[in-house]
């Protein structure tokens, strides 16, 4: 990067240092980082959405909604994480290309299935196998992303569906009194209503899915958790800058990492719940109210 | 409107043509010197110009991907990329769900390493990279055999003592023993197991797997395989 770097053998000390910190491996290490707090950005309302229509679907009144929901919920919840990620991925990589196939290559003869090969035409491949690197890497944040938001979105759905059953039914009677439809009474009074009920159930997934982004590295994403470990191993003279096994002090600044979004994330999550707090019939809303008067 | 037809077909089958010119080549990154990403965040290494050099001879387009060792032949299958290029020792197991191209590198000596030279290999605990010939060489040989996911774990556990020695491709361990200054040493007799290393192709690719043969076959030939060879793994490395 800088110019000093040009010969990193014969430099040691903080100039060492700094090259080695600025390689071209540091760089994708840090944007790592980046990519990690992207997929947290899109992830969290893209799962709040999934959960949303499952809790949905799961309280709806007409049986085959309700009947979606609730397999929606029950299947993800009861499937391992690291299954879901290692089998959905491959299956929904898989089913994309194979409709893909049936589209563009409708006179290809061999079958795609060939004993353990999976074999769709070369213009059905997703991204096309000529397109630059990052699209395949969109690609698989993509599935990732995707993946990420069915299994949270299934405990978000049983977080926000134990909430909308905890909003007091006097509360609904009032509104249904007023002369509200069902569907205004939802809309105005029990969504309003069931964040603050949500809330602490969803602060717990929002934290355990800051801790589930290694795996991230299963879907082929290279996640923060991969560079800490290729750039932290013995590198032998065959590199540009040799050094022992460094990895521990990799993974020390992943902790720090992680720590500082967790209390970040702790902060952010009390002062929502205090401003869900205000007004609601809760012994939480019910003690600012005292507060105040 | 027959025109706009046009010129999608004509797009449409550019776009194919360009599809097939390009070539995915699937490696672990992470075994020096055959394969490992250099500082520059790149592939590097024996394999990476062996790689391109039989690209640039078959005229096709390549491009470099990384992917876990343990799932290396399943993405292989499910169409990830196109050819293994990962210091994959050709193996009747394998052959069974992949095709081998020619060895690209000759059947090498695998050796153990250990923290002193009277490591104890017929009965102690040696660690292997999960899923190598090396390790079904442990599991057969009455040591206690210890997996790990990346070479690089298979020789830390030899440094904290969690495995008496490792037993790997020797010119794999061979950088790490000479710069250890005497923390590991070389263990025992070396091994001679499988045929070589060689291109890993789908069944269905013969096609390929023939174009990337013949420039295998002709490196043999001028001697610049030999000269490639020479010039990572040394006067030690084998040569054709």
């Amino acid at each position: 990067m800088f110019a000093t770097c040009a010969d990193p053998k014969a430099i040691e000390g903080l100039t060492w240092l700094s090259c080695y910190l600025t390689s071209g491996k540091h760089i994708d290490f840090y944007w790592s980082f980046v990519v990690v707090l992207i997929l947290l950005a899109v992830t969290a309302p893209v799962a709040l959405a999934f959960g949303f229509g499952g809790a949905t679907a799961a309280r709806s009144q007409f049986l085959p909604a309700r009947w979606f929901g609730k397999v929606y919920i029950a299947m993800v919840r009861g499937i391992p994480d690291i299954i879901f990620f290692l089998f959905f991925v491959i299956a929904l990589d898989q089913a994309i290309e194979w409709s893909k196939h049936q589209i563009v290559c409708p006179d290809w003869t061999e079958p795609v299935r060939q004993g353990l090969e999976f074999k769709v035409c070369p213009e059905a491949k997703v991204p096309s196998s000529s397109s630059a690197a990052i699209w395949h890497q969109a690609y698989g944040f993509f599935l990732a992303v995707v993946t990420f938001a069915i299994v949270f979105g299934a405990f978000v759905a049983n977080v926000l569906y134990g909430a909308m059953q905890a909003v007091p039914r006097a509360q609904l009677e009032t509104g249904e009194a007023y002369g509200m439809s069902h569907a205004q009474v939802f809309r105005r009074i029990l969504i309003p209503q069931m964040w603050v009920y949500a809330l602490p159930g969803l602060s717990n997934l929002w934290m355990i899915l800051i801790k589930a982004t290694p795996l991230l590295f299963l879907l082929g994403v290279k996640d923060i958790v991969y560079y800490a470990r290729e750039l932290g191993g013995t590198k032998t003279q065959a590199f540009e800058y040799p050094h022992g096994d460094w990895r521990l002090y990799y993974f020390l600044g992943l902790l720090v990492f992680y720590l500082v979004m967790t209390r970040l994330s702790e902060i952010v999550l009390n002062r929502l719940s205090a401003r869900l707090s205000q007004g609601q019939a809760t012994a939480a809303g019910e003690a600012m109210r005292r507060a105040g008067a | 409107m027959k025109r706009l037809l046009l010129a999608t077909t004509l797009a449409l089958t550019a776009g194919a043509a360009m599809a097939q010119d390009t070539v995915r080549l699937g490696t672990e990154g992470a075994y020096p010197p055959f394969n490992f990403i250099n500082d520059a965040g790149e592939v590097a290494g024996f394999e990476r110009e062996v790689g391109d050099e039989l690209c640039k001879r078959a005229g096709l387009t390549c491009e470099w991907v990384t992917n876990e060792w343990d799932s290396i032949i399943p993405n292989l299958q499910s169409g990830n990329y196109d050819v293994i290029i990962a210091g994959m020792s050709i193996t009747d197991e394998r052959e069974e769900v992949i095709d081998f191209s020619q060895n690209y590198y000759p059947p090498a000596a695998s050796a153990y390493a250990g923290a002193s030279a009277d490591a104890d290999i017929k009965a102690g605990v040696v660690s292997a990279q999960v899923s190598t010939i090396q390790a079904a060489y442990v599991a057969e040989s009455g040591a206690t055999l210890l997996e790990f996911a990346t070479p690089e774990e298979t020789i830390a556990a030899v440094r904290n003592g969690e495995a008496v020695a490792v037993f790997a491709d020797k010119d794999y361990l061979r950088p790490f023993v000479d710069e250890s200054g005497g923390e590991l040493v070389f263990v025992g007799e070396d091994v001679s197991i499988g045929d070589g290393v060689g291109l890993g192709f789908r069944s269905s690719d013969t096609e390929l797997r023939a174009k990337f043969d013949e420039g295998i076959t002709a490196m043999k030939a001028d001697g610049s395989l030999n000269a490639l060879i020479e010039k990572y793994f040394g006067a030690e490395g084998l040569k054709f």
